[in-house]
């Protein structure tokens, strides 16, 4: 059995799958979050590059490499957000992170 | 000169005005003055001082407690003397201008028109700023300044404890200065400008003391009940306008007899032209004078400074309604009907007024009352026809009212701002010249002979005797009824005040004369009020009317009062003398002989007692007509209107509206991380599936 196109978008249709729920299911921990955020984006990396390898296009594996700098910038951002925002409320429990309201 | 004589005064109240503002400025930098604590400010002193306890009556109690304390009075404001002289030199000056005018004008007969500059051009109006010097409006002149430079000089001593005085002097200047501009207009809309001028003098003297509520509530009512008048007086001229295309007197007089039968076609109804007109002008003349109907605000404007009343209430504002009619007496001579009326509401507002004053207590009340009956007087006088009869009254009772309510501020000060006459008494021994002047104001307010109000007075009911107007006989009797209450009610002040047992002995050990400065003009006008009479019945009533006058009264043709008056029956003539008489001797039976027959009395006949007290019950009759109807109106379209309709469905509305909707959206926004993302997947897969089931290029 070969591995075909379908296999990693099974990988990419999953791994997003797994994201989305990590949000939602999720009521400890915004690092939590974060991490299913990284997921997500790993599906979408997943499905660029088997899509480029699949229809023999580059540019595909290099949108791939600029989404993973980006995702590196955005979890040091959210990070070093969460840093902060710790010092000044002392807790990242998502339950306590209700601020954000009307 | 004349010029001089007018602008004057407005100097004066304009260097007051600027030296009142930068004074409360310096005072009170960037903040509204609090309300100051000195022995005026009766509704505020209970919460300071502690001996004032709190009473029933609060302006009087409150008004005499204070005198027991610490003299808390704020300092006088800055450049306080500076105003009182200034204005009152300029007044001095006037005042000796306008007597040199006085003979000039009256006896040498150098009439004169001066126009300024033009006021309005617009179509065919035209109106010019114009002074009208002629007779009558000399006789104003003297009147007007001489009373307000003595009111001047006496205020100095009167206010002299008054925080405020250059507000005052600017007011009181000002007030002047509109009286003349009133007295020496050449066309109606330039007496308009002098006619409001006044009034709001009046409103801003009578409302002097602006944190006593009563003294605001009364400045509040004289300007709504000249309103009513205004509101005839400009139809009035609007008519005449109308009519003859013209505002200045001359033209208007020279058409006025082509005017007798014209019709006005108003509503289906034919009125006769000029009787509307002169209706409409002497609705104005009745709010300005208070004659019955629209005299409810005189009374309380007794709550201004005394001075004030003197001045504006008594001398010489009020009767600009008769020196209206008098000028304008080229129409009302042509008007029988409106004579007529004229002399109706004069008769009976000298008798009503009358009536009211025999039960009064408040010293100033009386004599506001006796205002009123006087000026009825004159009404019938311009009623019959003798105008320059009612000018002579005018002439006179400006001097011996001015006394009288100058007097009674004296007796207040006296007693330390004590109005009210159950409360004095005896007071002769420890004021002997107050008592002296109010004596002689007295003496000539009830005309006894040879007083100057002898003259004028009997002159008006002996113009009554003999006139010719179906009404004239209606103003004879209420006259001649008028002048036995007019004495009773003079000697009951008299007696009551000065005479008898002390009534408040606190009071009356601390009674003290008056200083200097107030006693010089009692003691001109005292002179005034005795000499202003004889050298000039003549001219006023004799056969010397004609030269003095001229043309500024115009008699109606076949009017020969002056003549027939002279051969009056002796005992007519004699009637207002015997009246006065019987009504001394009454009130000295009454309040020195037995003075338990008035309370006795006032037990018997109580109803009429109350009626009389209550003054016929006109403010609560107008209260329940006019004032709560609008009111209840008022608030109607407040809350209904204004509230309700157009605020709801527009501005309050829409905002209520979109809180609403807010309100409804906030409770989306829980604050929760996940929900935010929840709703953005959402979103992000409703826009894939749409273009999944759409196709991009859908």
């Amino acid at each position: 059995m070969s591995i075909g196109l379908g296999h990693y978008l099974s990988v990419g249709a999953i791994l997003f799958t797994l994201g989305i729920f990590g949000i939602f299911l999720n009521r400890k921990n915004v690092i939590v979050i974060l991490m299913s955020i990284e997921l997500i984006l790993l599906a979408v990396n997943v499905n660029l590059v088997a899509f480029s390898s699949f229809l023999g296009d580059i540019v595909g594996q290099v949108y791939a490499l600029i989404i993973l700098t980006v995702a590196a910038a955005e979890s040091a951002i959210g990070l070093a957000i969460l840093v902060a925002y710790y010092r000044n409320r002392g807790s990242i429990a998502v339950e306590d992170i209700n601020l954000m309201k009307g | 000169m004349y010029e001089a004589i007018v602008v004057l005064p407005l100097i004066g109240a304009i260097v007051a005005g600027v030296i009142a503002l930068v004074g409360a400025r310096n005072r009170y930098p960037g903040a509204n003055p609090p309300p100051p604590h000195d022995d005026h400010a009766a509704p505020l002193v209970p919460e300071d001082h502690p001996h004032a306890a709190p009473s029933p009556d609060t302006s009087h109690a409150a008004l005499s407690n204070t005198d027991s304390e610490e003299h808390v009075a704020e300092a006088p404001a800055a450049g306080s003397r500076v105003c009182e002289l200034i204005t009152s030199t300029f007044l001095v000056i006037d005042c000796v201008l306008s007597w040199y005018a006085f003979f000039d004008v009256g006896f040498a007969g150098h009439d004169a028109r001066i126009t300024l500059f033009s006021f309005i051009t617009s179509g065919d109006l035209h109106s010019d700023w114009a002074l009208r010097i002629d007779s009558l409006t000399v006789v104003m002149l003297v009147v007007v300044t001489t009373i307000s430079s003595l009111v001047h000089i006496y205020s100095i001593g009167y206010m002299e404890d008054d925080p405020y005085r250059p507000r005052f002097f600017c007011y009181l200047s000002f007030f002047t200065f509109a009286m003349l501009m009133l007295v020496t207009a050449d066309n109606l809309i330039q007496m308009f400008f002098g006619w409001e001028g006044v009034g709001l003098a009046s409103y801003l003297l009578i409302g002097f003391w602006y944190y006593k509520p009563e003294a605001n509530a009364a400045a509040i009512k004289a300007f709504l009940v000249n309103r009513v008048g205004d509101f005839g007086f400009s139809l009035g001229i609007f008519a005449v306008f109308f009519l003859t295309g013209a505002v200045d007197f001359d033209t208007i007089f020279a058409q006025a007899p082509g005017l007798v039968g014209k019709n006005f076609h108003f509503l289906s109804f034919d009125l006769d032209a000029l009787t509307v007109v002169c209706l409409l002008l002497f609705m104005g003349a009745m709010g300005k004078s208070a004659q019955f109907l629209l005299h409810t605000w005189l009374p309380d404007a007794m709550e201004g400074p005394t001075p004030v009343s003197a001045l504006i209430h008594a001398a010489t504002m009020v009767t600009a309604g008769v020196f209206m009619v008098a000028r304008l007496s080229p129409l009302f001579s042509l008007s029988p009907v409106a004579s007529g009326f004229v002399i109706f509401i004069g008769g009976t507002t000298a008798i009503f007024a009358a009536t009211v004053a025999l039960v009064q207590n408040d010293i100033k009340r009386i004599i506001a009352y006796s205002t009123c009956s006087q000026l009825g007087y004159m009404f019938v006088a311009m009623g019959v026809g003798a105008y320059s009869i009612g000018m002579f009254h005018l002439f006179t009772h400006a001097f011996f009212k001015a006394l009288l309510f100058l007097g009674s501020g004296s007796v207040i000060v006296a007693m330390h701002h004590e109005q009210d006459t159950r409360k004095m008494g005896g007071l002769w021994r420890k004021i002997p010249f107050t008592y002296a002047v109010m004596l002689i104001g007295t003496l000539a307010l009830t005309g006894f002979p040879l007083t100057a109000g002898y003259f004028s007075k009997d002159a008006i009911i002996e113009a009554s005797a003999v006139a010719t107007n179906p009404m004239a006989i209606y103003g004879f009797i209420m006259t001649v009824a008028a002048a036995a209450l007019t004495s009773f009610y003079s000697w009951r002040l008299i007696f009551k005040t000065f005479h008898g047992e002390p009534h408040d002995r606190h009071h009356y050990e601390a009674a003290h004369e008056s200083p200097k400065v107030m006693l010089i003009p009692l003691a001109l006008l005292a002179i005034g009020a005795i000499v202003a009479g004889w050298p000039f019945v003549s001219i006023f009533t004799g056969h010397d009317v004609n030269e003095f006058f001229r043309e500024s009264l115009k008699f109606a043709s076949g009017n020969n009062i002056l003549e027939d008056m002279e051969k009056l029956p002796l005992l007519t003539s004699l009637t207002p003398t015997v009246m006065m008489i019987g009504g001394f001797l009454v009130a000295w039976q009454f309040y020195i002989r037995r003075p338990d027959i008035p309370v006795a009395l006032a037990r018997d006949q109580h109803v009429l007692y109350e009626f009389l007290l209550n003054k016929w019950y006109f403010d609560e009759i107008y209260d329940f007509l006019f004032v709560r109807p609008a009111l209840w109106l008022g608030r109607l379209f407040w809350k209904g209107g204004d509230g309700y309709i157009i605020d709801g469905m527009g501005p309050d509305g829409v905002s209520a509206r979109v809180l609403d909707v807010t309100r409804n959206v906030v409770r989306l926004q829980t604050g929760y991380l996940y929900h935010y993302a929840f709703a953005m997947l959402i979103g992000v897969a409703a826009l894939a599936t749409w273009f999944m089931l759409a196709g991009v290029h859908g």
